[in-house]
């Protein structure tokens, strides 16, 4: 009875919390220049007094000498910088709405192996993070299955499904999707002595030896699967998967050991990354690194290997307590240096609007601004084999751009123009309106 | 298994402490001041651009500090002999950062939870300097911290304000003369929605009903508590002798205290309804709430908070973690500043505190506020709610000379602090940090090999018994553990 109270009590709580009334997703499609504005286009040096045509969702030219297309809402930039909207690599969006509340979390199967759980097939478009997300100029993101959330708490997944990237505007995900699979989450098996139990809210301790023989067994049971995958293919291609019996996760392991669809690793130490790279080296798996706490330890292997990082938070505590303090904040200019690719990420919805914060801090502790820039537009849309559609400002990519008054990163900044889809997309959301509604409440009595 | 930022955050307080890692030998920076007993030396900071704070901004101005004050501040102030000069040409100096909701330097768990009323557990008793954090905060321009109980009950333990005297005994911690605190706490937290592991007891409250009533049913003991010692202490006065005291009760002690003005409420809290409820308890029982910590609904009622005269210590854009977060709105610090409320930005987080610069800063784009209101977040305005502001909060001559000095405009998102002085003193030098890098990774070796050679004498002696005052080798120091020295596979 209590447990069926409850529900109710929660679904009443969502429901209400749902309903507060937010300015539709986008307006009509039409055609803009954008003119007389810095417009950087991330291909080259930035373009003063430029001019930007957006045509049918797309750029359609960028420079100074452009025809304004007859009948484009013209918009002057003057003052204005232009930016490929910022793209956030890992966020739960759509996937979750309160952390704590794990009726509106969506984000982590039963079980350890679900390599055929997809993000697109539960994101919920009227999700209230979406609109605050993309009000500090985020215009897409990857939902990732298993990469955080409250109810991931004790989750045993290895193979936690598949991420999809998403424009951060849409009335359905059909609308919202860049590409349903992107990515197929991998959370690296760890040598765990320690961990904490959330059923006893307690600390326990197991003995080296049975830690690694877990770790062992997790291992190879991954390797299992990924063998299976392999028959599994063979005999598709041998007349079709009618000889087999269907298998729908082995169906989505194809492309991965294919090596079609990449792996998104979660790891944090040192070893674990080394033993996650000899792995997909071996297994002949694309690996992307996610997390990533000490990459700087291993960062000779990750370049030699092409493999590129999306970074753990900058506003990260340093793993180990005699670290250096700034280890989190220097360790992106590092890698850049040694030439490994890397890309910025939230690693979370709330806190995806401190995405920007986050390259802007690398850059105080040495990263070249450009590389910030970039590693939150361009190089997470290389990272996912997106960067045919979007990452910079480029005639036939699609049209997710920003408008901004001054450096994207920067916390005084405001985005004055967003285009998703080359549709001009408002910035309101449940904050600006909570806002409003209170900036204006009469005086108490 | 990952845990999202949000619900670490909510967690971390928990579990930080009881997942204390098994760590190998640890190396701590030597960045504290040589020798903190002598007397502090005469600084002279100038050519910077002066952050007051309280009168306006000063280009190329200088700082004069002595006996651990500021003595001096203006655009040209001629070096006294004797005097340390830094040059900060180029460089921005303000108050030192002071965090209104912290629990750094805390040895063991922040909550006392087993019991709705907490009072009786101090967190100044169990103060620890060596904490890691203190260190980092400092290196984040925090010169002062309100150190509090966590928000397990409606009315949980005492709480303590400290400096960050990094490299001082735990004895030096506390900010002379302010008044201590007691955390209360309400909503989800205290009725356990979120926490309590399955499978534990539960205990009262379960409701917002509940905390309420708990809080008014402990004043309401204390009221009579304090009473029956009004009465004792009038009676003594009058020249009754052998009177027999009442019975010292230290669970009420704490909040007959309140009563009196002598100790600060600090009162987590979320959503309107229960901010009200406590206003209205406060009331009943004639005591003040100094400040409303979270209060992320605190927009909402904001004139009742100005009328009420407490102040509000929020945090700059964390919201949706649980449901009492879901209103919450990073224009809560502007609204609540415009409605006349002292508003501060707090951390509630070791690593949140390195930034709280930047946290404040968010508060000029969302919600409009100035330069100087968006610093005051974070020094003169937690200084006021903290009772400390002729001390500290802002750059005035006679106030101590806690500063930080940063290598851009604080309130962007590229500056870093370069130094960190407490009572005229460098507590944080990142120079100095950076150089003494190298040989404390040599140390760190160092202490590596010398425990893996303990770890292989251990093996080695099969079967030679230990003889009598040598130790058992269950005594000796365990090899560090694999899972954080690497390198095992």
């Amino acid at each position: 009875v209590k447990r069926t109270l409850l529900t109710r009590f929660l679904t009443l709580a969502v429901a209400y919390f749902f309903s507060a009334a937010i300015a539709p997703a986008q307006t009509p499609s039409t055609n803009y220049a954008i003119t007389h504005a810095k417009i950087f286009t991330l291909t080259g040096p930035p373009i003063d007094d430029g001019i930007l045509v957006i045509r049918d969702g797309k750029i359609a030219a960028v420079g100074t000498n452009v025809d304004i297309p007859s009948g484009a809402q013209v918009i002057d930039g003057k003052g204005l910088q232009v930016y490929p909207g910022l793209f956030d690599p890992v966020t739960q969006m759509g996937l979750s709405e309160i952390s704590a509340v794990s009726a509106t979390v969506d984000t982590s199967e039963t079980g350890a192996f679900n390599p055929d759980a997809v993000a697109a097939d539960a994101i919920l478009p009227s999700s209230e993070h979406i609109p605050v997300t993309r009000a500090v100029g985020i215009t897409e993101v990857l939902a990732v299955p298993a990469s955080g959330g409250f109810d991931s708490r004790g989750s045993a997944n290895i193979l936690g499904g598949q991420a999809s990237a998403i424009h951060l505007a849409g009335w359905t995900i059909n609308d919202m999707l860049i590409k349903k699979s992107v990515a197929m989450v991998l959370d690296w098996p760890k040598i765990e002595t320690q961990s904490f139990d959330f059923a006893t809210f307690s600390r326990k301790n197991k003995p080296f030896a049975e830690a690694k023989q877990e770790y062992e067994k997790q291992v190879n049971e991954l390797s299992d699967w990924l063998d299976n995958a392999r028959h599994y293919a063979q005999a598709w291609g041998h007349g079709g998967p009618a000889e087999y019996q269907r298998d729908l996760k082995l169906e989505a392991l194809v492309p991965v050991v294919r090596g079609e669809l990449p792996v998104l690793v979660f790891a944090e130490r040192a070893r674990d990354i080394r033993n996650a790279v000899e792995f997909c080296d071996k297994q002949r798996l694309k690996m992307i690194l996610a997390g990533g706490a000490e990459a700087y330890k291993v960062k000779e292997l990750l370049r030699s290997k092409s493999i590129p990082v999306v970074l753990q938070p900058t506003l990260t505590e340093p793993l180990n307590e005699d670290d250096p303090y700034d280890r989190s904040l220097t360790q992106p200019a590092e890698l850049a240096d040694a030439r490994v690719k890397i890309a910025f990420g939230s690693f979370d919805n709330s806190f995806a609007r401190r995405l920007g914060q986050q390259a802007a801090n690398a850059v105080a502790y040495g990263l070249p601004y450009d590389e910030a820039l970039k590693a939150v537009t361009l190089y997470p849309a290389q990272i996912f084999g997106l960067a045919d559609q979007i990452g910079t400002l480029e005639t036939g990519k699609i049209a997710n751009v920003i408008v901004t008054n001054g450096d994207p990163l920067e916390f005084t900044t405001d985005v004055r123009y967003l285009f998703i889809k080359g549709q001009l997309t408002p910035t309101d959301n449940k904050h600006k309106s909570l806002y409003d509604k209170y900036l204006n409440r009469p005086a108490a009595k | 298994m990952k845990i999202s930022i949000n619900a670490s955050r909510l967690l971390a307080v928990c579990i930080a402490t009881l997942l204390a890692a098994l760590a190998p030998p640890q190396t701590r920076p030597a960045n504290a001041p040589a020798v903190a007993s002598e007397p502090a030396p005469i600084i002279l900071i100038q050519n910077a651009t002066i952050l007051t704070v309280s009168h306006g901004n000063i280009e190329h101005g200088s700082i004069l500090i002595k006996d651990g004050k500021i003595a001096e501040v203006g655009s040209s102030i001629k070096a006294p002999k004797d005097a340390q000069v830094i040059d900060a040409a180029g460089q921005f100096v303000m108050p030192g950062i002071i965090d209104c909701h912290s629990h750094i330097a805390i040895d063991g768990s922040v909550n006392e939870g087993s019991i709705a009323v907490s009072s009786i557990a101090n967190i100044a008793d169990v103060l620890n300097p060596d904490d890691i954090d203190i260190y980092r905060d400092l290196a984040g321009g925090v010169t002062v911290a309100n150190v509090l109980h966590g928000s397990a009950n409606p009315i949980g333990g005492q709480t303590v304000v400290i400096k960050l005297r990094w490299g001082q005994p735990a004895s030096k911690l506390p900010f002379e003369g302010a008044l201590p605190g007691i955390k209360f706490a309400l909503g989800e937290n205290p009725k356990h929605s979120n926490f309590g592991g399955r499978g534990t007891e539960a205990r009262y409250p379960a409701t917002r009903m509940g905390v309420e009533e708990t809080i008014r049913g402990a004043f309401a003991e204390a009221r009579d508590y304090k009473a029956t010692w009004d009465v004792y202490n009038q009676r003594t006065a009058a020249g009754e002798k052998n009177l027999i005291p009442p019975r010292r009760d230290l669970r009420l002690d704490p909040l007959v205290e309140v009563m009196e003005g002598k100790r600060y409420v600090h009162a987590h809290c979320y959503r309107e309804d229960e901010i009200l409820m406590l206003l209205r308890v406060a009331k009943e029982f004639g005591f003040k709430v100094r400040t409303l910590q979270h209060v992320l609904e605190g927009y909402k009622v904001a004139d009742e908070l100005a009328a009420a005269g407490v102040g509000a210590s929020t945090f700059s854009d964390w919201w949706a973690y649980k449901v009492e977060a879901f209103n919450a709105v990073p224009y809560n610090a502007a609204i609540m500043t415009r409605r006349g409320v002292i508003v501060s930005v707090n951390s509630d987080d070791a690593e949140e505190a390195t930034h709280l610069n930047q946290e404040a800063a968010k508060s000029i784009k969302f919600g409009g506020l100035s330069h100087d209101e968006a610093l005051k977040l974070v020094t003169l305005n937690p200084a006021i709610q903290l009772g400390i502001d002729k001390r500290v909060g802002s750059i005035d001559t006679g106030k101590d000379a806690d500063l930080v000095i940063y290598n851009h405009d604080p309130l962007s998102a590229y500056a870093v602090v370069q130094q960190t002085l407490i009572d005229g003193r460098v507590y944080f030098d990142r120079q100095r940090d950076l150089a003494a890098r190298p040989n404390l990774e040599k140390e760190k070796k160092a202490l590596l090999e010398k425990e893996k050679k303990a770890a292989a004498a251990e093996k080695k002696p099969e079967g030679n018994a230990a003889k009598p005052g040598e130790k058992k080798p269950d005594e000796k120091p365990k090899p560090p553990s694999a899972a954080v020295s690497g390198g095992v596979l």
